[in-house]
């Protein structure tokens, strides 16, 4: 008899297709809309994550100007290149210190231009931020100290203003100064929250102090802490010496910042975790408004079918035997709708991925509980008014319209 | 208060009724629609129910049929008292005794008249090829063969009517009640299952209640009834006109 109730569930599925595919779309929006958000939830993440591993995980900025909310810095005195080598003299752990005063300016050459980062440093910055020349060479110590206008650009830059043809030797045109190009760097992509990490131009600090800005300020101080460390201690050190130099009376707050990449690490998370939590509720409400279509269409169906549950009744079925029927239908119905919402939602979520360039993640247990509700909910609203319908007498049941 | 009670034909009562009201709805909207039946029908009978719109056939047949329940009063099918029963205990007892033809015939839509006239007998578990021969046997029977795989959209309501006649006789009842079961035919149709009915009577033994409001189709009947306002008010034994 079983068997048979199942058949008989199978043949009123066919039978009314409209119907059915109305209830189990209901489960399927619910179900892939969920496993898509936080699939790209979770993606989005994890790419961050891996992006700020990028940027070097023992690195460590310092700036002048005291923290206010938000890690933006107000004006106070600058540091400058007494500063530095206090850093890489007196703090142990560090690795490398490398001066990085940076402006926005135009770049031009021929008729192309390019607004890029200008960053007046030495050599120690392509080992601190990881850089690597491609073609061409690292700046000279004579370069260094003389502040003879020399560059190297990064491949965003090379790519805007050259294309093809080869950058080196070329003079490019940099606010009032002609730059020689004396080496390209290999290309690092995207960091961290889609920042382009090859768009900018090195120059010798001297050369940018004195031909860019006019002063002797420095405006970041960029240093590497030994592999292994860690850095909040270097931080703290850092932190001491600075107070020390700058003469901070005992209690006032800093008039510098000094971040480690935890920190910002830390900074970044809280955001993407954010973000997840904004996509997480989204997914509540669209698995709700799923649970709710399902919920509609299982009563309205019910409703519609009262007088055929009547007729059932009237002709011998057992109520047993006709809720039954229901539950199965609604049970194929909504373990259907589920696969396919399960299906759509990782096909909606991979191509998503691939649209905005994160890395495709399967959220196994979400898959399992959007599932497990929008099922639940067919299950109990196909189930539950037809239980209902199913323990009138024939009679009223059949009157029903 | 009760009809005057009418010696039955072969003895022995399959139907008894007694002190049986029906009331639908409560204070201003209250609706007697049965007073207060008393009123037996005999083994191998054919019974015609007559009356007035709304006079009260079709609640009776609907007890009859257990497919509801009196208000007050009791109601036995075959020695058994169904109004001590409830749901399951019901529907057994319509499923041995009971074919039931409804005046608004209650098929399923969209179901072809061959699982329509099936259905019955998958409920009582006979196997897929039984069920087949014996409901392709009940359409024959009222000479819809060649309708088998329509669905009920695709048939006149002449048609349905017979279709609904089918799946009340394919269980081969002892008690068949059908409420206007000639209310959509033309006379010649009509004639045709009358002659249906009466040879069920005859040749089969079937007990057939049946409601009608015409009185050529009550003479085929060997007793008619008549309702009104929810009373017997006329139980007669006319002779058999055809
Ligand atoms: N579900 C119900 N709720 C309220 N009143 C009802 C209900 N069913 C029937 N009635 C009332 O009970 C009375 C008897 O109805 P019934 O259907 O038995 O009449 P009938 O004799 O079969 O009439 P007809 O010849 O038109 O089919 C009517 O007054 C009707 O309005
Ligand atoms: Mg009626």
């Amino acid at each position: 008899m079983f068997l048979q109730t199942v058949l008989m569930a199978l043949r009123e599925i066919r039978r009314n297709t409209l119907r059915s595919v109305l209830t189990m779309l209901g489960v399927v929006i619910g179900v892939g809309a969920v496993i898509a958000l936080v699939s790209v939830g979770r993606g989005a993440t994890q790419k961050v994550t891996a992006d700020i591993g990028k940027l070097g995980k023992n690195l460590l900025m310092v700036s002048a100007g005291a923290r206010v909310k938000g890690g933006a810095s107000s004006a106070a005195q600058s540091l400058n290149m007494a500063d530095m080598q206090a850093i890489a003299r007196e703090i142990s752990g560090v690795h490398a210190v490398a001066p990085g005063s940076s402006s926005q300016q135009q770049v031009i050459y021929g008729n192309k231009n390019a607004s890029t980062s200008i960053t007046g440093t030495d050599n120690n910055f392509f080992e601190v931020r990881g850089y690597a020349i491609e073609k061409g060479r690292q700046f000279t110590e004579a370069e260094a100290q003389s502040g003879v206008p020399v560059c190297v650009i990064g491949a965003t830059v090379k790519t805007e203003l050259f294309a093809t043809t080869d950058p080196l030797g070329a003079q490019v045109r940099v606010g009032k100064i002609s730059c020689q190009i004396i080496g390209t760097l290999v290309s690092k992509g995207t960091a961290g929250m889609g920042q382009d990490q090859d768009d900018l131009m090195l120059m010798p600090l001297a050369t940018f102090q004195r031909r860019i800005t006019g002063n002797n300020d420095i405006s970041l101080i960029l240093v590497s802490a030994e592999e292994g460390l860690d850095t909040s201690i270097v931080a703290e050190s850092i932190r001491a010496l600075l107070r020390q130099r700058r003469h901070r009376p005992v209690g006032s707050d800093d008039d510098f910042n000094v971040r480690d990449m935890a920190e910002i690490a830390d900074t970044v998370t809280s955001t993407t975790t954010a973000l997840t939590a904004l996509l997480g509720a989204i997914a509540a409400v669209s698995l709700l408004v799923g649970g709710i279509g399902i919920m509609n269409i299982m009563l309205v169906s019910v409703t519609e079918r009262t007088r055929e549950i009547g007729i059932r009744l009237a002709i011998g079925a057992f109520a047993g035997e006709v809720m039954m029927q229901f539950l199965l239908e609604a049970i194929v119905l909504s373990t259907l709708g589920g696969i396919i919402g399960v299906v759509l939602g990782l096909i909606g979520s991979f191509f998503a991925a691939r649209a905005l360039s994160l890395p495709f993640v399967i959220p196994p247990e979400i898959v399992g509980l959007a599932f497990a509700f929008s099922a639940l909910v067919g299950v109990l609203f196909g189930y539950l008014p037809a239980r209902k319908a199913a323990q009138l007498n024939p009679i009223e049941a059949l009157r029903h319209e | 208060m009760s009809a005057p009670s009418v010696q039955t034909a072969n003895g022995e009562a399959i139907i008894e009724l007694r002190g049986v009201k029906k009331v639908y709805g409560e204070g201003e909207s209250e609706v007697r629609a049965l007073a207060g039946i008393d009123f037996d029908i005999a083994r191998g009978d054919f019974v015609a129910i007559m009356g007035t719109s709304g006079s009260g056939k079709s609640t009776c047949m609907n007890i009859l049929g257990c497919l509801d329940v009196p208000t007050a009063g009791s109601y036995r099918l075959a020695g058994v008292t169904t109004t001590d029963l409830h749901g399951d205990g019901l529907t057994l007892l319509r499923r041995h005794y009971i074919g039931f033809v409804f005046q608004g015939f209650n098929l399923l839509s969209r179901t072809s008249a061959l699982e329509n006239v099936e259905l019955p007998l998958v409920y009582r578990r006979v196997a897929a090829r039984e069920r087949r021969t014996a409901a392709l046997r009940s359409l024959e029977l009222v000479g819809l063969s060649d309708r088998a795989d329509h669905t009920p959209q695709e048939l006149s309501g002449g048609q349905q009517q017979r279709v609904a006649i089918a799946r009340a006789l394919v269980t081969d009842p002892e008690l068949l009640l059908a409420d206007e079961p000639t209310g959509n035919l033309d006379s010649a149709r009509t004639q045709e299952i009358m002659n249906l009915l009466v040879d069920l009577n005859r040749k089969r033994g079937i007990t057939i209640v049946m409601v009608t409001h015409e009185p050529d189709v009550a003479a085929y009947a060997n007793r008619v009834v008549v309702f009104r306002d929810g009373l017997i008010v006329e139980d007669s034994r006319p002779g058999r006109a055809h």
